[in-house]
């Protein structure tokens, strides 16, 4: 019998401590240079620039926030669900597959730069274009992740449910659905990290607020101080819904956390 | 009677004939094994029984109806155990139950008294990744035998072991198999496995398979656990002569 050890003995701190240095200094290298070279602020404002401007736009850059979570948020999970709904049905439809997946390949070669402008052509300045455009980029690498972790089905566990007399139905849930997880969450943490930019770039092309705008028109007015504000702060988003991601990622496939390792 | 009885079966995979003839039965209580070279379509018979696959002739008959009828005739135990990497070893155990749509407890009720003979207890909260190699197959067979079929189809259920553990296994399998007496039909390409644990071998011929040679073992139980006897080891050499010797080209 094997003895089951912690699978990270250092902890988080320890394991994550290389991280953090290393973003420490990059901004630390960044900081020295702009001090001695004495470039201008309207080329590149140092750090510490940038973070006394996101202080004192707090309010600005906060209300500007709120609606680009809201439509990442919305964006990720309107394509999360058809995501999630189609990969069910392309499983249990293989000649739907073969004929609709061309379509969707497809989808992702059109350029955004090209194809935000016409969503927001269609569909005004409100929310729906942008949540279109987050669906839209974040869709493709789910459902590939989907269909193709159905497929990874170890084809003796499913020989086995057939055995025990067991449905389509019940195979799909019993076995095709959970050996899809990992693969799913591999494709989800792909498809977080662009939903944040994705509704940036939807709203540079057009929109009332949103951090897309703040970029938008502080680059208009020469202010690059309040550009990477905005900047850091669409990062922070997503590092926040990889976070997320990575957490319900260790709830749910605990099961692979245990074991021989 | 028999419970299950193949009679002049035959298939054909991809154009080419896997099965030829095929006449077998297994009796109530009684251990079976299937002896052939791999490859020889062993699988593809418990794949009929099993209801994966269909014969192109002949007839197969569970308790006297035929098989299309009757579906819930076998537990099948699948070469590698595949235990459901993601469920906890209880909820593996139960899973043949709740599939027929036993409700969970039921299901757990029937499985928990079980645990302590197959050596599983204190271990249904593990997952199948913290089990060894011979405890998993441990869950398996609990996981087949639980689901109370008339027949158990093993399929070189300790081929996947190393050779010590599977010499414990087949020793607690014996023993097991003592006082439960499941039917049993048993494939495998071991010569010692079938001797030591069958009441009957059928011999498959390399591809297209046909019964070879039907022995059956008088061997007293038990069998494993002390030096093999001098019939077992006389049984052991003829079944090996015949798989070595049959007509057809080298391997």
């Amino acid at each position: 019998m094997q003895h089951i050890l912690p699978r990270r003995p250092g902890g988080g701190l320890a394991r994550s401590l290389p991280a953090v240095l290393s973003v420490l200094s990059a901004f630390l290298i960044w900081e020295i240079y702009v001090r001695l070279s004495g470039i201008t602020p309207l080329m590149l404002p140092a750090p510490s620039r940038v973070l006394d401007q996101m202080m004192l736009n707090r309010a600005i850059l906060w209300n500007n926030t709120v609606p680009t979570l809201k439509a990442t948020l919305a964006g990720f999970s309107l394509s999360l669900t058809v995501a999630f709904g189609l990969s069910i049905v392309l499983d249990f439809m293989p000649r739907l597959r073969r004929s609709l997946f061309p379509i969707f390949v497809v989808s992702q070669t059109l350029p955004l730069v090209a194809i935000a402008p016409l969503v927001v052509l269609w569909f005004g300045f409100d929310l729906t274009p942008k949540v279109l455009l987050v669906a839209l980029v974040t869709f493709f690498p789910m459902l590939v992740a989907l269909v193709d972790g159905y497929a990874s089905t170890d084809p003796e566990i499913e020989d086995l449910l057939r055995s025990m007399g067991a449905s389509r139905g019940i195979v799909f849930r019993r076995a095709r659905l959970p050996s899809a997880m990992p693969y799913f969450f591999a494709g989800l943490r792909i498809s977080i990290t662009y939903a944040v930019v994705a509704a940036i770039f939807a709203e540079y092309v057009g929109a009332r607020a949103g951090l897309g705008i703040v970029i938008l028109n502080a680059k208009n007015s020469f202010r690059p101080d309040l550009v990477l504000a905005a900047v850091m702060i669409s990062s922070a988003l997503t590092l926040l819904l990889f976070a997320i991601t990575a957490l319900l990622q260790r709830v749910v496939l605990r099961w692979r956390d245990v074991g021989d390792g | 009677m028999s419970v299950v009885e193949m009679l002049n079966v035959s298939v054909m995979l991809g154009g080419t004939d896997v099965l030829d003839d095929i006449s077998m039965h297994v009796a109530e209580g009684e251990f079976v094994s299937i002896l052939g070279p791999s490859g020889a379509g062993k699988t593809t018979i418990l794949r009929l029984l099993t209801g994966a696959l269909r014969q192109d002739r002949g007839a197969i008959t569970c308790n006297g109806r035929p098989l299309a009828q009757y579906q819930q005739g076998f537990a099948f135990m699948p070469q590698r155990d595949a235990l459901l990497p993601w469920c906890r070893i209880l909820d593996n155990l139960t899973l043949g139950l709740e599939v027929q749509g036993m409700a969970r407890n039921d299901a757990r009720a029937r499985v928990l008294p079980l645990l302590n003979d197959f050596g599983l207890t204190g271990f249904e909260q593990h997952y199948p990744a913290q089990l060894s190699g011979g405890m998993r197959q441990r869950a398996a067979l609990l996981r087949t035998i639980v689901q109370a079929r008339p027949v158990q189809l093993l399929d070189e259920p300790f081929g996947a072991l190393d050779a010590l553990t599977r010499t414990h296994m087949q020793t607690w399998f014996e023993k097991r198999w003592r006082t439960a007496r499941w039917t049993t039909l048993l494939v495998t390409h071991d010569v010692r496995e079938a001797v030591a644990l069958s009441d009957r071998i059928y011999v498959l011929s390399r591809r297209p398979a046909h019964v070879i040679a039907e022995v059956a073992v008088p061997a007293r139980r038990p069998r494993l656990g002390h030096p093999t006897g001098m019939d077992a080891h006389g049984l052991e050499t003829h079944l090996l002569d015949i798989l070595l010797n049959q007509t057809g080209d080298t391997p």
